[in-house]
Formats: structure tokens, sequence, C-alpha cells
């Protein structure tokens, strides 16, 4: 809403205001974003004390600790948790701030088929290194 | 697409200077935001120096002296003077509020007093509110029921009364919604701090037999998930109401009802 043009419509202001109704959705969406914030807690306290702990380690030590079954699903789980947390918060900053309909839609696609990639990446790698391959 | 140039009307120029002070001990500076959609000219700042031993002690007092024996083209809304009609809600020295609860004296320095953010403006201090008008309007804020009209008062427990105490005592001034970042950038389409506060008020009040369909009509990314708890809202509330933590409340009976 630019300050001093009132755009002039012929449409009421209560259609405008009532617009397309509502999505009857976003409830999902806002308490996903506070499950995973929350889950995201003891998985970097894991994951920041699991990656100390391996300072100054050779590689055959790292692949040691990713081989238990603990390791292992620790990292798949805060891979994917992270990116749903990163790809959920990143959806809302665009929504906020571009509101090119056309542009907005485009960012997103790119956002959530790079959050997918980079998790099953992530997922891959960790799975490799467990079964040995 | 980029924007290389600023929308209509952004640049506000330096305005005229009026001094009526005549070299008053208890001489105050008002820096008041000026545009007429008349003369085709960008806004400006009009500089008016008064002598506070004039009138009254609140920035209302000053404006309508300014507008009574100064300068009669200021434009803008008051009404009831004691902050219950919620008409002379505009931003003062850098905040939202009402400028009849307002005391000249808690300003430091110079009066800087400008329309409410973010909204058109019809002429000078008074924005154009009829986007959010209909918003009220499209949260239908009156009691709705089912069950046949009694023949008598519909009653409610003190207890369910006390839940409507910090909802019913908004006056719709609009401070909060235009004091919200969500609502400046998202204002066509976020219902803002004031109507889900309304909402709200409808929601909890014990009467009401549209609970569900009131949610319904909210549950939206950017009717209600706009609000970041940014907590502008509550900070300007010239009431001392909590708009945020209506809009949490809806957010936590979402949750519930899954």
């Amino acid at each position: 809403m630019a300050s001093n043009s009132s755009k002039s419509s012929l449409r009421s202001p209560l259609a405008h205001a009532r617009g397309l109704g509502s999505a009857k959705h976003g409830t999902e969406h806002w308490w996903g974003q506070r499950l995973t914030a929350i889950a995201l807690v003891p998985l970097t306290v894991w994951f920041v004390f699991g990656v100390i702990g391996h300072l100054g380690a050779d590689h055959a030590a790292f692949v040691a600790w990713m081989k238990s079954p603990f390791s292992a699903v620790m990292m798949i789980l805060t891979a994917g948790v992270v990116f749903h947390h990163a790809h959920s918060g990143l959806q809302v900053v665009i929504e906020d701030y571009i509101s090119a309909e056309w542009q907005k839609l485009a960012v997103l696609i790119a956002v959530k088929f790079v959050s997918f990639a980079l998790a099953a990446a992530c997922v891959l790698a960790v799975v490799k290194i467990f079964i040995g391959a | 697409m980029v924007e290389f140039n600023l929308p209509a009307n952004s640049k506000v120029g330096v305005g005229k200077t009026i001094n009526v002070a005549n070299g008053a001990k208890r001489a105050k500076t008002f820096k008041i935001y000026r545009w007429s959609p008349d003369d085709g000219q960008n806004p400006r700042v009009d500089t008016y120096v008064v002598d506070l031993d004039k009138f009254g002690p609140m920035i209302l007092d000053a404006i309508i002296y300014i507008k009574n024996q100064v300068d009669s083209t200021l434009t803008f809304r008051r009404s009831c003077r004691e902050g219950i009609c919620g008409s002379c809600a505009m931003n003062i020295d850098g905040t939202n509020t009402l400028a009849c609860l307002k005391a000249i004296e808690d300003v430091k320095g110079d009066v800087a007093i400008y329309p409410l953010p973010h909204m058109p403006v019809v002429k000078d201090l008074v924005p154009d509110l009829k986007h959010i008008y209909a918003q009220l309007a499209s949260i239908k804020p009156w009691l709705q029921s089912q069950s046949p009209a009694p023949s008598r008062e519909r009653l409610q427990s003190p207890e369910d009364r006390a839940k409507l105490d910090g909802l019913y005592e908004c006056i719709l001034c609009f401070c909060c919604s235009t004091s919200c970042p969500s609502y400046w950038w998202n204002g066509d389409r976020y219902l803002g701090p004031s109507i889900l506060l309304q909402a709200y008020r409808w929601i909890a009040d014990s009467r009401d037999e549209m609970t569900g369909e009131r949610l319904d009509n909210l549950e939206d990314p950017f009717r209600l998930y706009r609000c970041h708890t940014i907590m502008n809202c509550t900070k300007a509330c010239p009431k001392g109401l909590n708009p945020a933590k209506a809009i949490a409340e809806i957010k936590k009976l979402m949750v519930a009802r899954r």
C-alpha cells in the first residue's frame, strides 16, 4: 500500500479484504516449524559435541564413529530436520518480502528443490558410510 | 522489477516555518507532516513554534491550537479528546499513539508529528482507513449464534466475562496495526494485530456459537500467520492492551483443534 495513493477500484473495500477467502491451512506449517525447532535443540547439541569430539581425528576414526547405528541415525535425523526447518523458515521470509507472484513462486520452488536435494545428499552420504560401500 | 524511482509522494520536503511564540519562555517547536491531494505537490514538513502557555498539556491541545490560531489548513481527526474514540491516532515522536493521551512534556526537543505509517494519506495527518475497516467487517465483529434468540439476556458467568478483559477495551485506533512491519509489507492480506484482537474478542466470548467458523476464516498463511511475534503492536497500544497475546491465543486454538 503505497502512501498517498488510494487505489481507485470499483471493487468494494469488503470484496478486496475478503479476497479469495481463507486458505484453510497454515497451522501445520506453523506447528511444523515449532516441532523442528524443538527437535533441533538435542540434535544440534549432539552434532556440535560429535564434531568437537573428532577434532584432529583422522578419516578412519570419523568413519568408525559414523558406522555406529546411533551416530548414523542421529546424523540422518539432523540432516532431515535441519533442511525441513530451514526450508519452512525460508518460505516464511520469501512470503513476507517478495510480493510479485511469479518471483515468489520461482524462489519458493527453487528453495524447495535445493532443500530436498541437499537433504537427500546428506542422507546418502551417511548411508554410504554406514553400509561401508 | 527493480524500481529506480521512489513511489509518488515519497520525498518529503521542508515546508514553511511559522513562529508565533514571540520569544515566550516556554516555546516549543512542532514539525508536522503536510500533504494535500489538491495541489500536486510532494509532502512537506511545516514547522510551528508556539507558546506552551497558550493551551493545554497534550499534543492534541497543541495541534488544535495550531489549527484554530495559527494555520487553519492543518488537517487531522479528533473527537473525544480523552482516549476513548481513537480518532487522533498518529505518529508522534516516532511512536504511534493518541495525540490526546500523549503529554507534550514527554517529548524531548522538537515534536515530530506524522500520520500513521504505511497507510494511504487522505490529507495531512488523516490516513485512509477503508481497507482496515473492511478487514474488520470481514471477521464479523458481532455475536453470532445458532440457537434461537432467548427471551431475555444471554447469560455469561463472571469467569467467562473476565476472559474478555484486555480485549473489549480496544478502541480501534489502529496504532498497533500500523506499527507492525508484517502489516506494512502484507497489509492487503494479513489482518494485522488490531483486527486479530477483535477476532479473538469474539472467539473468546462464551456466548458466541460460531467459534469454529471464525477459526476457519482465520486459518490462512497470510490472514493469521504473517504474525511473527515482533511485538510492536503491544508496545504501541495506547490503551495498554496486548494484541500479540490475543494472536498467540488464536494460534493455540488452531493447534488445539487439529
